[in-house]
């Protein structure tokens, strides 16, 4: 483990890096391709949405010996409608029968109840009205407006509107592409599922906020110098703040992990199981757009400031004059400008500490490299 | 509010002790609470414990009508209905702007409670035919044979009549009163009272069935003879299935003491109030009565059915207002009360008198519910829903302690300390909050407590890096602890405070499973604030005291050489640094 302290250190002092900023274009582009696919599967396969939204019943038996498919013969007996049925991990079934009405719902408990020779207060049920689904969305949009107005004029307070909007940004592609994963694997959408969904909100901020702090104070003092220039600068914090991001970003997903598999494996489905899944995927897609996406964009954004881009000439010109000295090794860690014999090095200082996030379970810990995957 | 007062900070500095001493107290005091409370473990939500849970959204016409006064008293009434069941600990509430949230627990009928929950409640002002103390045996026997006109009975009166505002709540005064009474001339009168009521000055709504053939009035006579309203079972029967148009009994509690009634025909609808509030009346100094404005046909069958009991004497001068078959209240009728406007006083508190005004508003209350959802969970599913949720506490504990472990080393002490308090506080703080804010542990708020074990740790690991930094810039221990905590403390304060935002418009937005959650997250943001400034930040300054973590101890996890500090002499530049990356981990 030392060893990815000392890579803490090298990345620290900037002796190894990744060029984020100089290579946003190619980041920019997998986003805004991964987003297309996420609004395309949003809008050819749609959300698969839960009883909760449509309305109906969910009934969860004891632990039972009827088959699955008896089990879905006696629900559609007993309703009249098509059900599903699913069979949890400790022998339960969980009975769903959509478009069904509350008022019939007892009495279709007592049918199955029969059906199954329990006792019918032994039977779960999650009775759903048709427009209980609506509210639930129409609260969760109205919440996420609220909170992304309020963010953003937090964040513009704090540290400065380019970094709220870019912010904004990270955090609508993270919401995007974890929704989008719902269409197009066809989770089902559960309030469970909003939930996670709005927790996100606040945690995909969270790796933002590290980047932004320590670029905060790195650039204080940025106009009353010339050797380096705004995105330089932001490319060191990001290099600087990874260990700490892999690391946050690790130990938030190592109990959602739990929650995962508990709520998969042993409860088969359910409100653990739902939350824990869009949270898994929205905390990563979080972490991946604060250092790809979040931090680059401000950057964009920053060089387009007329004392920054002053800054930036400056910088270039006085190293212009001083290329024919060996100043290679400041050039190559800053990196903006400078293309050459660039990429080799670059490239493989990065496989590791990009591919953490998802490996870093234990076991694997000590050897953060991607290759071997 | 990223950046706390100075001095905070530097106290903490030099007296690490007494912020630690200060935080052990906090733990130590509210688990002394917690044990003094009795309640030891948080409350379970419905679908941790076993239970019904029922949520309605309300409905109206006019959307205005869907306010907060409104809202209470539906609120108000609910409860008395579900609790009225012999349900006991069922929990009504208000949720967001528009829900209400019936919880009843396991055990219980819920299909009763669910019944009553959904149907609107029927508010009625019935002339009283006859009532009688009922319950322990000492106040029904025999011997008290004035009972009969027994009942406390506020007055109802006209606005503006001065004189009216005496009133008699004592069953004493008003036995007085009408001492004539007894048990034997009670029954003729009200014989006499149903054959009146068949005449076409009542009611209209009476006139029709009225000519109450013999065998049922007897039959409720006798029915009323035989009611016992101390029994709980014998009052949920006592007014149900009473059609507004025929007479029917019930019963009232006044003064703790529960009282039967003869009740005659409904006169007036409680649709027909317009509405109803509790004033002071500080002309009189007579206290808080209850005033009711009538719609224009209220306002005529009151002034009718107040003209013809003002000629009674007690207690058929009196008419109870009943809402679902319980007497609540029966105030008598001095005078005939025309205009639409009438106040009921008697020596009632403030709470009385608001209740009074709430029930009477019920009738009014232009909102009917909608059952939205209803969640029924099973004990034995339920406490699989816990048992799980603990199980991926611990999980998801366990994996976070142990990569913490890995990575710190002797510095995860620190964390794991700091983690173990968070949790013992949230664990107190919930137990403490399910008697005084009504807080119930249900399984997204079990989640929110899972998923705030990793904000917690994000903090010290946001801490533990400036240390680490600091002591590659070549610091020594103490002087990058100083360092670094400032940097690290606006940082987790800006995060945190992020994070508490999301928490804190989620939980005052939305409703249901996803307001717990938010609760739940929220709590635990605020607590790693408290936890990281008084706890892992003066531990962190006195662990740096110690040689193991000063002098960086291979397994300290501050070892200077593996985080590769600076040494006093810059040593050169390894432009083999990126090679050796991706290869060195491989051996660890």
């Amino acid at each position: 483990m030392s060893k990815l302290g000392n890579l803490g250190a090298r990345l620290h002092r900037g002796e190894i890096s990744y060029d984020f900023i100089g290579h946003r274009k190619i980041w920019y582009g997998i986003s805004i391709l991964i987003t297309i696919t996420a609004i395309l599967g949003l809008a050819v396969r749609g959300l698969n949405m839960g009883i909760d939204f449509q309305g109906g019943a969910v009934f969860t038996t004891p632990k039972t010996s009827v088959s699955v498919s008896q089990a879905e013969e006696y629900a559609k007996d007993a309703s009249g409608h098509d059900a599903v049925v699913q069979k949890l991990g400790n022998g339960a079934l969980r009975i769903q029968i959509a478009g069904m009405d509350t008022q019939q719902s007892d009495q279709i408990k007592t049918e199955l109840a029969q059906d199954f020779k329990v006792d019918k207060e032994k039977i779960a049920a999650d009775l759903v009205g048709p427009s209980w689904g609506d509210q639930i969305a129409n609260k969760a949009w109205q919440g996420l407006a609220i909170f992304m107005v309020l963010v953003v004029i937090y964040l513009a307070i704090a540290f400065e509107w380019r970094m709220a909007i870019a912010a904004l940004v990270a955090l609508i592609h993270d919401i995007t592409i974890t929704t989008g994963i719902y269409a197009l694997v066809g989770f089902e959408v559960t309030p469970g599922t909003v939930i996670g969904l709005l927790t996100i909100l606040g945690y995909s901020l969270y790796d933002t906020v590290v980047v932004f702090d320590s670029l905060k104070e790195q650039t204080k003092d940025i106009t009353k110098q010339t050797k380096v220039t705004y995105s330089e600068i932001a490319n060191r914090s990001i290099n600087g703040t990874l260990v700490r991001s892999i690391n946050t970003t690790v130990v938030a997903l190592l109990p959602v992990a739990g929650l995962l598999f508990i709520g998969g494996g042993f409860l088969g489905a359910g409100t653990l199981n739902d939350i824990s899944l869009s949270l898994f995927v929205g905390l990563a897609a979080g972490a991946y757009s604060s250092i790809f996406i979040a931090t680059p964009l401000v950057a964009d954004l920053k060089e387009r400031e007329p004392q920054i881009r002053a800054l930036r000439k400056r910088v270039l010109a006085k190293r212009a004059q001083a290329a024919s000295t060996e100043d290679l090794v400041e050039a190559r860690t800053g990196a903006a400008g400078d293309a050459a014999g660039e990429p080799e090095d670059a490239t493989p200082a990065v496989v590791g500490p990009r591919h953490q996030p998802a490996s870093r379970g234990r076991g694997r810990g000590g050897r953060p490299s991607g290759k071997r995957r | 509010m990223a950046a706390p007062k100075k001095g905070r900070s530097a106290s903490a500095q030099s007296k690490p002790g007494r912020s630690l001493a200060l935080i052990l107290i906090a733990i130590v005091g509210l688990t002394g609470g917690m044990f003094a409370s009795g309640h030891t473990t948080p409350r379970l939500g419905i679908d941790l414990a076993g239970g019904t849970s029922i949520t309605l959204e309300a409905k109206s016409g006019q959307e205005s009508a869907i306010n907060k006064a409104n809202m209470d008293t539906a609120v108000d009434i609910m409860n008395r209905r579900v609790n009225g069941l012999g349900v006991s600990e069922a929990e009504v509430q208000t949720q967001g702007n528009r829900n209400i949230i019936v919880n009843i627990p396991k055990g219980t009928n819920s299909e009763e409670a669910r019944a009553q929950v959904g149907t609107t409640a029927k508010l009625y002002f019935r002339p009283v035919l006859a009532t009688e103390a009922t319950g322990p045996a000492g106040n029904a026997s025999p011997s008290a044979s004035p009972s009969g006109s027994g009942s406390p009975s506020p007055s109802a009166s006209a606005t503006g009549e001065k004189a009216s505002s005496s009133s008699s709540e004592s069953p004493a005064s008003s036995a007085s009163s009408s001492p004539s009474a007894s048990a034997t001339s009670q029954g003729r009168a009200v014989t006499d009272a149903l054959k009146a009521d068949s005449s076409p000055s009542a009611s209209p709504s009476a006139s029709s069935s009225a000519g109450a053939s013999t065998p049922d009035t007897t039959k409720l006579q006798a029915q009323y003879a035989a009611l016992d309203c101390s029994k709980k079972s014998a009052r949920t029967k006592a007014g149900e299935r009473a059609k507004p148009a025929e007479p029917t009994v019930g019963c009232g509690k006044m003064n703790g003491v529960w009282y039967k009634y003869l009740l005659g025909p409904a006169a007036v609808d409680g649709t027909e109030v317009k509405k109803a509030k509790a004033v002071y009346d500080t002309q009189n100094a007579a206290g808080w009565q209850v005033t009711m404005d009538f719609t224009g046909k209220g306002a005529k069958k009151f002034a009718d059915i107040t003209g013809k009991l003002a000629q009674n004497q007690q207690p058929q001068n009196e008419f109870g207002i009943v809402l679902d078959g319980e007497v609540v209240s029966s105030p008598y009728v001095s005078q005939a009360i025309t205009g639409g406007q009438a106040q009921i006083s008697g020596s009632f508190t403030q709470e009385e008198a608001q209740s009074l005004a709430n029930m009477l508003s019920y009738g009014a209350l232009p909102l009917s519910f909608k059952e939205q959802s209803v969640t029924t969970v099973t004990a034995a599913l339920g406490g699989e829903q816990l048992h799980a949720g603990l199980l991926a506490g611990a999980i998801g504990l366990a994996l976070v302690i142990i990569y913490l472990v890995a990575y710190y080393r002797g510095l995860s002490v620190i964390a794991i300390a700091s983690l173990l308090v968070s949790a013992a506080l949230t664990y107190v703080i919930m137990a403490l909050l399910g008697p005084t804010i009504g807080f119930a542990l249900n399984l997204p708020a079990v989640c929110g407590a899972i998923v705030a074990i990793g904000i917690t740790a994000d903090s010290f690991i946001v801490f533990f890096e400036r240390i680490r930094d600091e002591i590659r810039e070549g610091r020594t221990l103490r002087p990058a602890v100083e360092r670094a905590w400032p940097r690290a403390r606006r940082t987790i304060l800006v995060s945190d405070f992020v994070s508490f935002l999301a928490a804190a418009v989620l939980f005052i937005v939305t409703v249901g499973k996803v307001q717990g959650f938010a609760f739940t997250l929220g709590l635990t943001t605020v607590l790693d604030v408290v936890v990281v400034f008084f706890f892992t930040k003066p531990l962190m300054t006195l662990a740096a005291r110690r040689p193991f973590f000063a002098n960086g101890h291979k397994w300290s996890g501050l070892d200077p050489k593996s985080l590769g500090a600076k040494p006093p002499l810059r040593r050169t530049r390894r432009p083999a640094g990126p090679v050796s990356g991706p290869v060195d981990p491989k051996e660890a």
